[in-house]
């Protein structure tokens, strides 16, 4: 094995030779070393907040006119970590009357529910962390640990607003979790397995292409799982103060922070392995670190979309989140899957080109259709936001008019 | 297999432990000056009023009821999508006629106004 072409691997059974130097079995040695690897992984992936961080903030700046940070350090690369180092010496208050367990081990669970999903991600064909047959069902299973962390911390914070966001989180995250759940389940079936490596070794035709409406509805849910605008209804400024970590202040607060970031981005990871061939590409197979690479790329176009959507789209009322979900989104993932499921069994005999073909056209059908009916069960809320549009442009007029008199 | 399951808890071990190491030594490095006006809850930044735990909508109520029965019947999907290959066509339909049942509880929760948000 040459260390250019798979230097984590190379590293690994370089360690693993050194341990069983010492007098240890072979197997027991790889263990060990793979052991570690693990540990190791979560603590690499806290450090890549900082980056999320530096990197978000400067998009968003930017999509906002501005320069975003850019005095500590060259184009503000050190701005996040003066960031961390000053919540890190932050007082740690604790108000009267909260619920302490709860209290305390939200912050833990928001970040630990994130870092847990890395785990089974496949980074390139020969580096995943655990390639566990059910590596799909654990991604949702560990990802609705970071809800739980939000629900505690609004429940227990002793905070009217506090707890009106946990309402919302409850009615947002879990409602979001059945097309995201439903979507997931399309490139499971497509792949005949639940193991995140076999997933993206199924993917020569990228599953983006043969699915695009699972594809869709998963980016959409993973946003709003995530609870970034437009979905950000958890932290709505406006409404309920800061949403459900009013009440939290030093590094409780920031883990919040981190753990918003982390969990963008390991929403990018896992729909780049789910429906954009996690690590596949031109020479992956031979030169893992080059599928190492097309991963990480993929992921941060994915990851961008998602800063672009943030920094360009408004918030949405909690009627409008909750009707989106259960009165569109639900029923099109339920016809997505069955559909594909259908097309799965009667096109099996067929080419691949063919079935390809058939799944596409199916799925634009339902598109259409989902469109066409969407905008009619919509529509009462469409007339009523033009009367409102109406009235503002009469009370501009008037407004004009009036000044234009004085 | 197992081993792999022992890695995950090691994963999970150190990933919930990294936040609460983070935030335990925080804790020691931050200043410590509590007083009776700092941890008064902030709220909106004026006195609270009443008692925090209040009323809420039974709408959030019925989206969780809906919820579980969805997230609980969408996780007995994942084996059948597994197996797809191994199933006949029987069992395919007999998949599909579950699907039938789940959009028919949506319809159901659907008019009976659950989702309305009045």
């Amino acid at each position: 094995m040459n260390f250019l072409s798979d230097p984590v691997t190379f590293i690994g059974n370089w360690l693993t030779g050194l341990v069983a130097g010492l007098g240890m079995p072979k197997e027991t040695a790889a263990a060990w070393v793979t052991g570690v690897a693990v540990g190791i992984l979560p603590l690499l992936a806290m450090l890549w907040v900082l980056v999320l961080i530096w990197y978000e903030r400067k998009v968003i700046g930017r999509l906002q006119d501005r320069p975003g940070p850019n005095r500590v350090g060259p184009f503000g690369l050190i701005q996040p970590v003066a960031d961390m180092l000053k919540i890190f010496i932050k007082e740690h208050i604790l108000p009267t009357g909260v619920d302490r367990l709860p209290y305390n081990l939200a912050p833990i669970l928001a970040v630990g529910g994130v870092l847990g999903m890395w785990v089974v991600v496949p980074f390139s064909a020969t580096v995943h962390g655990v390639d566990i047959n059910v590596g799909a069902l654990y991604i949702i299973a560990v990802g609705a640990i970071g809800t739980l962390g939000i629900i505690f911390a609004g429940y227990s914070s002793n905070n009217k607003y506090a707890l009106l966001a946990a309402f919302r989180v409850v009615a947002q995250l879990i409602s979001y979790e059945i097309p995201m759940v439903l979507a997931l389940l399309v490139p499971v079936l497509l792949a005949r397995s639940m193991g995140m490596n076999s997933i993206v070794q199924a993917q020569p035709v990228w599953f983006i292409v043969v699915a695009p409406l699972a594809a869709l509805l998963f980016f959409i849910s993973s946003i709003a799982e995530v609870g970034r605008s437009p979905f950000d209804l958890a932290e709505a400024e406006s409404e309920i103060v800061a949403g459900f970590n009013t009440e939290y202040s030093g590094l409780k607060f920031g883990m919040f922070y981190v753990g918003e970031f982390l969990h963008a981005f390991t929403n990018s990871l896992i729909f780049t392995a789910l429906f954009l061939g996690g690590w596949q590409g031109p020479g992956a197979e031979q030169f893992p670190i080059l599928g190492f690479i097309y991963f990480f790329l993929k992921t941060v176009v994915v990851h961008f979309l998602g800063i672009a959507i943030r920094g360009s789209m408004p918030r949405f009322r909690i009627d409008q989140v909750m009707q989106l979900n259960w009165k569109l989104f639900t029923p099109i993932a339920l016809a997505a899957f069955s559909v594909a499921a259908v097309v799965e069994k009667l096109a099996a005999g067929l080419g691949d080109a063919m079935r390809i073909g058939i799944h596409v056209l199916v799925n634009l059908v339902i598109l259409v259709i989902a469109v066409l009916i969407g905008s009619r069960v919509f529509k009462a809320r469409g007339v009523r936001l033009d009367a409102l549009a109406e009235r503002n442009r009469a009370a501009v007029k008037f407004a004009m008019e009036k000044s234009h008199d004085s | 297999m197992t081993i792999s399951w022992l890695y995950i808890g090691i994963f999970l071990i150190v990933s919930l432990g990294l936040p609460a190491v983070a935030i335990i030594l925080a804790g020691i490095l931050a200043p410590k000056k509590p007083s009776p006006e700092k941890s008064i809850i902030y709220e909106c930044g004026v006195e609270t009023h009443g008692d925090t735990w209040v009323q809420f909508k039974a709408q959030y109520y019925l989206i969780g009821l809906v919820f579980l029965i969805f997230d609980i019947e969408t996780v007995f999907l994942y084996p059948w999508a597994v197996a797809f290959d191994r199933l006949g066509l029987f069992a395919v339909l007999e998949g599909l006629l579950f699907i039938g049942i789940l959009a028919g509880g949506l319809i159901y929760a659907w008019k009976k106004g659950a989702f309305e948000w009045a």
